[in-house]
């Protein structure tokens, strides 16, 4: 047998060329005669536009155009691409024209022979704005006379959403012991990959082709969104490659206006335009995420089983619709709200809401997180309620190993799970019974030590096409992989999936080589590239394991099927008698009669000597698509002490115990883990985008939005437990956001348990001291 | 416009520049080092590091005409006649890397953390990184690597 690499910890083959300083982000990109777009971007958060006056930037030496929304006239408003019933979709223009609504919202564009120059021009640029009234604020934005952020919306209500049985949820309210109450405060974050958003466009004007280098995670979205519905040019004269990006975490998924802008303004002039954004229109324009308020109510018996829950939540939308922002709130957090637990009835309604805020979207785990924050803390307030051990409550309420797949009231089918193996690992690990040893004995020196918990269930590997079409969603989801076999047997695989960090040219060719049985050096992984890669849905929603290898596998199957009638011919033996073993066909009972892998490769090329009826050449498309989505589970174990005079949290251990079913490279996902624990703790604990009632951002740079450095974590204790996905041939269940999705409430139920003492059962996060502090006083 | 001369990863490079040029523009931009990145524009992210006369600095907050006659290691000009830096070598090791784009800053930051402090302990290498962000790896990772080259030297 060829050495196997499933389940091995390859060193990465990305790394040489991005720790010698050669990797190729998009800023990299040099094209002679490349020229620089610079925004002029409001100021305001919500004004009419009386005038722009462009006069001064024109004259400016080294300034080729400037260019406000009436120009771009010609361009459709930026695409939504998943519908909920009777929703308000207002335009969103790629330069505002009339109005705008929200702080850094783009009104010009700049062009210059460089980025210096095209900066000075966008401050010669004069808008005359007349400010309007504003309101930030989703809870708020419904309030009886706020003001109106769109015309057609006049209540701010974008859309009205809900799932679950409510007749049946307050029946279980009805006949409950005990109803546990919350309202939760989800706040907003700024995803911040540390590459910022790029884009550099270059039209051809001999053949009208454009190639459009892009920092996203889906370059075939982006070129069918852009193509057909913004710019309205011909699909397949747009070409996007996604080069090396660095970290999406959702906020490089949408089609943004200043790629739309810059591949305009490139075919206008017939010149290379670029444009990277500095830092501070990151904060101001990728995409947020979170930022919900939600009630919600937990129907108890007096023994402690979940009988119901309740929840009504407000998100904010911000000021337009981003490309999914739809689906966030809805599909991906209400089907999330049973957890791990055997919840009989469910109910939850949604209102989608406008406020003069940069629109919300996809971030790290995108609506999972919002769930198992709410799931995970009701949990805890309801142990406590109950005075039962939190551990306890949950084990009782896990839904059992031999109950899969599990049907929950809010319409999900869990695919396999084994929830208190990894609980039971998890707690081993930790030693639950000293902790708490230790916390009592602590307790009476005034050390407030604490535990928290978060027993997650998330879904990933986005999505079975049928059903998220029913659901609303305007593309299918499936993956794509082409599978070129050299004639020299060296293989190229090209994959649909996008790689911005998970090391897809390592974990991918693991899974090629495996199956092709050929030296992992032999295969060459492809992605990022419309012009190479057939189609493609990209990467997010932890989608690239679960659906994207599936495609590379049976692509692999498909190679292995032609090779081997091939080889049969070449044998002079039946099919049926030829076996493929350790990169060699051989015929059966006679192991001395063989051809290798290359043998065949070479042959289907050569094609001197085919079987009849056999088209030359080897090569295979397959597209996946999921039956189902997965469920990734397990464990979070998060202690912190809080110092009782500062409000300090000091993470002092976290372990995670996760089930991400089969694992391709461990090195990889315990990485994958170990990244988003950073993050879920980081929005427990600090991070927090702020507006102010003008609607200024005012944590809108690193010196006031707290971003975790190396001595701010923890290190993080990872293992796992292994429960194969039956939806996909490989049994993988996807892991890029679990650990963002479950820590948020581990660090949260961790504080409140450490301040249990003093009578505190919830602040809203950021748990920064200032909050601590406010709560402990007088206490 | 000003002519300067930067020695840089060992070579002397003379160019004419604007003397609002940033030393991180001039690696990119005049030279052609696109190793050195820029993440922020607030000297926070530690993306643009290199080394000036061996001190870490953020290429980002200072003028190229300010480095006049001095010396300048990017990320390029580390490895030495084919062979991976020692912290290379752990980054890559330890998978201390994802996405790979604060990496360049986050190995000369904890090039010169090692210099300072040839042995240093955990506690002192989150700290020392204190400057850099990195958004994917939780630092984790990048500890484990300064430590593998530590052990190294």
């Amino acid at each position: 047998m060829t050495e196997k690499f499933f389940g091995a910890s390859i060193k990465r083959r990305e790394d040489p060329r991005l720790i010698t300083g050669k990797g190729n982000f998009v800023d990299d990109v040099r094209l002679p005669g490349t020229t620089h777009a610079a925004f002029v971007r409001s100021p305001h958060a919500h004004a009419k536009i009386r005038a722009i006056d462009t006069a001064a930037a024109r004259k400016l030496k080294g300034v080729i155009a400037v260019y406000t929304g009436k120009d771009l006239s010609g361009v459709n408003p930026l695409p939504v691409g998943w519908l909920i019933p009777n929703m308000k979709i207002p335009a969103r223009r790629v330069l505002a024209t009339d109005r705008v609504r929200h702080m850094g919202e783009a009104v010009a564009v700049v062009i210059a022979d460089s980025p210096y120059v095209a900066r000075d021009a966008a401050e010669l640029v004069e808008v005359d704005y007349e400010p309007l009234p504003v309101v930030a604020d989703a809870a708020k934005a419904v309030e009886k006379g706020a003001v109106a952020v769109h015309d057609e919306a006049p209540d701010n209500v974008c859309f009205h959403w809900q799932l679950g049985d409510k007749a049946a949820t307050d029946k279980a309210f009805a006949g409950a012991a005990r109803v546990v109450k919350q309202s939760f405060r989800n706040h907003r974050l700024i995803p911040n990959a540390i590459e910022p958003r790029a884009a550099l466009a270059s039209a051809n004007p001999g053949t009208g082709d454009v190639t459009l280098w892009l920092t996203t995670q889906n370059p075939h979205v982006n070129r069918l969104l852009m193509a057909a519905f913004v710019l309205g040019m011909p699909e397949h004269k747009l070409r996007v490659i996604s080069p090396d990006v660095g970290g999406g975490f959702g906020s490089k998924i949408f089609v943004y206006p200043e790629e739309v802008v810059v591949t305009w303004a490139s075919r206008a002039l017939g010149k290379p335009v670029k444009w990277t954004a500095e830092r501070r229109e990151s904060f101001l324009t990728d995409a947020h995420g979170r930022d919900h308020y939600s009630d919600a109510e937990m129907a108890l018996s007096a023994d402690g089983r979940i009988l119901g829950l309740r929840v009504k939540t407000i998100a904010n939308m911000g000021a337009y619709l981003s490309l999914f922002a739809p689906a966030i709130p809805t599909y991906l957090y209400g089907t999330l709200l049973a957890g791990a637990y055997q919840t009989p009835a469910i109910h939850v309604e949604v209102r989608a809401v406008f406020t003069h805020t940069t629109p919300v979207d996809a971030y790290r785990g995108a609506g999972r997180p919002e769930a198992c924050y709410l799931v995970e803390r009701m949990v805890d307030l309801a142990a406590r309620e109950l005075g039962m051990d939190p551990v306890d409550l949950r084990r009782k309420n896990f839904i059992p190993k031999d109950k899969f797949p599990y049907q929950t009231p809010v319409a999900v089918q869990y695919d396999s799970g084994n929830y208190e193996a990894a609980l039971d690992k998890a707690l081993k690990a930790f030693d639950y019974k000293a902790f708490r040893k230790e916390q009592e004995e602590g307790r009476k020196k005034g050390r407030y030590l604490g535990v928290g918990f978060s027993t997650y269930v998330e879904a990933c590997g986005l999505a079975p096409s049928q059903v998220a079409g029913a659901l609303g969603a305007q593309a299918g989801l499936y993956e794509s992989a082409t599978v070129r076999v050299h004639p020299t047997g060296k293989i190229t695989v090209f994959t649909g999936s996008h790689s911005h960090g998970q090391g897809h040219e390592t974990t991918f060719a693991q899974v090629a080589a495996d199956e092709l049985q050929v030296p992992i050096e032999d295969v060459e992984i492809v992605h990022g590239d419309t012009g190479q890669v057939p189609f493609g849905m990209g990467s997010y929603g932890s989608r690239s394991g679960p659906v994207g290898t599936a495609a590379i596998y049976m692509g692999a199957q498909k190679i292995k099927e032609k090779a081997k009638k091939i080889a049969a011919h070449l044998l002079e033996a039946s099919e049926a008698d030829v076996v493929y073993e350790g990169g060699k066909f051989s015929v059966k009972g006679s192991p001395g009669r063989s051809k290798t892998f290359g043998d065949v490769a070479l042959m289907a090329y050569l094609a001197h000597n085919m079987p009849k009826n056999l088209e030359p050449g080897l090569e295979a498309i397959s597209f996946f698509d999921p039956g189902n989505f997965v469920f990734p589970f397990g464990t979070h174990i998060c202690v912190v002490e809080v110092m009782r005079d500062t409000g300090q949290v000091k993470v002092v251990r976290y372990l995670a115990v996760d089930d991400l079913g089969k694992v391709i490279n461990p090195m990889i996902v315990d990485g994958m883990v170990h990244g988003g624990v950073a993050q879920g703790v980081s929005q427990a604990l600090w991070e927090h985008a702020e507006y102010d009632e003008n609607g200024q951002l005012i944590t809108g740079s690193f010196m006031n939005y707290a971003m975790p450095h190396a001595d701010d974590l923890p290190r993080v204790e990872v293992d796992r437990t292994e429960t194969p996905s039956p939806v996909n041939p490989l049994g993988i269940k996807g892991a890029g956001e679990t650990g963002t999705i479950a820590s948020t409430a581990a660090v949260a139920n961790a504080v409140m348990d450490a301040l249990s003492p003093l009578g505190i059962k919830h602040i809203d996060m950021p748990l920064t001291p200032g909050r601590i502090w406010e709560a402990l006083r007088g206490r | 416009m000003s002519s300067i001369t930067i020695q840089v990863n060992g070579v002397a490079e003379t160019r004419e520049v604007e003397p609002r040029m940033l030393l991180v523009h001039f690696l990119r931009d005049a030279l052609g080092l696109t190793g050195t990145h820029v993440g922020c524009d607030t000297s926070q992210c530690g993306a643009c590091t290199v080394l000036l006369d061996g001190r870490a600095v953020k290429s980002c907050s200072l003028f190229a005409v300010q480095v006049e006659g001095r010396s300048v290691t990017t990320i390029e000009g580390l490895a030495k006649e084919g062979k991976l830096h020692p912290l290379q070598q752990a980054f890559w090791d330890q998978h201390g890397l994802q996405c790979g784009f604060c990496t360049p800053g986050m190995i000369l930051s904890a090039c010169e953390l090692l210099a300072r402090n040839p042995s240093p302990s955990e506690g002192e290498i989150r700290a020392g990184l204190e400057g850099n962000y990195c958004r994917c790896t939780g630092y984790n990772n990048i500890v484990k690597a300064v430590q593998q080259a530590a052990a190294a030297r």
